[in-house]
């Protein structure tokens, strides 16, 4: 069992941010996100993308401003559970939660804070009738472990960076590699195009553009995928078929938790502190509602901040505190460390 | 610059007539966002920057429209359900031209 002060489900910028306000009240956070890295739809569909309207920085790439926020509370030294979703959620006599995700991980927190932007990001499913007999038996459609694929017949589908970043990798994994586009052109960066052309002249990936995967077969697990290219129908042999066709976020099991929903949000009190109708449980960020709402980062870290305030005194309801500013008290890690302003030199004259 | 009336058919097959403003920056995809109708997070995931194709939509009129960018020719070939009247609602702006612009919203995936 994992246990924080503050459990954080999504780590985007909203449930990172968290981090290092609670991190100021010597809260420790943990995070569960759905995806494999942090960084939430920032790091996962637009890393190259300039924000424009986060104070203070007149431009800044979405992947860089994750970075930095990694980097601001490293020395928070928050816990991550990454590549699993967040899927019950259940109260103790004590008044914490228990929340376990689809593997199977449990974590306990006297609050809960859920930062899930849109929801968790589901990969997008080809319309193959029979994708679903497959799935674990030969067809995935996140990569968690290469190793999975080493000295194995793979074939990937998708035109995006993804697509293309994978297809490179495991073209020194996998026994084989075939890369299989609508198009014959890719979304992906001009780089990693350079590189999948490359690798096809050197033979290390087959390139079946402009083709389609129509169809799976096998008996307990996929042996074989039908490709539809021009007019031609041919069978592929493969162990593996990754479809890469992007993620779409759903609420998910969020919405069973019996808070208030509302447009596809979980409805808080914004006139005091981003609590849910179930005590202890926040929601700040993409994922709330109330009147007035703007789904901005800028306000994310707003509402972040004022959770950890009412956080804290729900979880030291008798001890006295004030706000402090990081320009005057400085900031001490978790990790022994501390930044503090320079003391001002006084010099005498003589 | 005055409005335009645009028909959207929503993914319950619903029509509606709305009126959309010419002056304001918006494309196809925040119109229907902000007359609700499909459901926040269904449409529009990416903000409109052609990376999602959660606002793609069948053009069901025969207006002129602009040309489709590289990026969102390539969002289409890697999105379900595309037809050839498909387009990105998010890449498509309000002008005046598109006075009585007829749309399908494509199914959630």
């Amino acid at each position: 069992m994992i246990k924080t002060d503050i459990l954080i489900i999504g780590a985007g910028p909203t449930g990172l941010f968290a981090v290092f306000e609670a991190g100021l009240l010597k809260l420790k956070c943990h995070l569960i996100d759905a995806l494999p890295q942090p960084g939430g739809q920032c790091a996962e569909i637009y890393p190259k993308k300039p924000i424009y309207d986060i104070p203070a920085y007149p431009e800044v790439l979405a992947g860089d401003l994750v970075n930095n926020l990694m980097k601001q509370i490293e020395a928070f030294e928050p816990g991550f559970t990454l590549g699993e979703r967040a899927e019950t959620i259940e109260k103790q006599d004590d008044g914490s939660f228990i929340v376990t995700t689809n593997k199977g991980t449990k974590h306990q927190a006297p609050v809960v804070a859920i930062a899930g932007g849109l929801g968790s990001f589901e990969p997008r499913k080809p319309q193959l009738g029979n994708i679903g007999d497959f799935e674990d038996k030969g067809v995935e459609y996140i990569i968690r472990d290469p190793e999975l694929y080493r000295d194995m017949k793979v074939a990937i589908a998708g035109g995006g960076d993804s697509a293309l970043d994978w297809a490179i990798f495991l073209a020194d994994v996998a026994k084989e590699v075939s890369l299989i586009h609508r198009r014959n052109e890719f979304r992906g960066a001009l780089d990693s195009v350079e590189k999948v052309e490359q690798l096809t002249k050197l033979g290390k990936i087959r390139l079946i553009t402009p083709a389609e995967v129509t169809g799976l077969k096998g008996k307990d697990s996929l042996e074989s995928i039908e490709i539809k290219k021009a007019d031609e129908t041919f069978d592929l042999q493969v162990d593996h078929f990754i479809p890469l066709f992007g993620l779409s976020p759903k609420l998910g099991p969020i919405a069973n938790w019996g808070l208030e929903i509302e447009k596809n949000a979980i409805k808080v009190n914004n006139a005091l502190d981003y609590q849910t109708n179930i005590p202890g449980i926040y929601a700040i960020g993409d994922v709330n509602t109330y009147p007035g709402k703007l789904k901005l980062i800028l306000c994310g870290f707003h509402e972040a901040t004022l959770m950890c305030q009412s956080a804290y005194q729900r979880i030291f309801p008798d001890k006295k505190y004030i706000l402090k500013y990081t320009t005057v008290s400085g900031v001490d890690g978790f990790d022994g460390s501390r930044k503090e302003a320079e003391k001002a030199v006084v010099k005498s004259i003589s | 610059m005055s409005d335009i009336t645009i028909k959207i058919k929503d993914r319950d097959g619903v029509v509606h007539q709305v009126d959309a403003p010419t002056d304001m920056a918006m494309n196809l995809m925040e119109v229907v966002r902000s007359y609700e109708l499909a459901p926040e997070g269904t449409i529009g995931v990416c903000g409109g920057m052609a990376m999602c194709a959660s606002c793609q939509c069948y053009v069901t009129s025969d207006h002129q429209l602009p040309e489709m960018s590289y990026d969102e020719d390539l969002m289409l070939a890697e999105a379900f359900n595309v037809k050839d009247n498909s387009r990105l609602g998010c890449q498509i702006q309000m002008t005046e031209e598109l006075n009585g612009l007829e749309v399908e919203l494509a199914p959630e995936v």
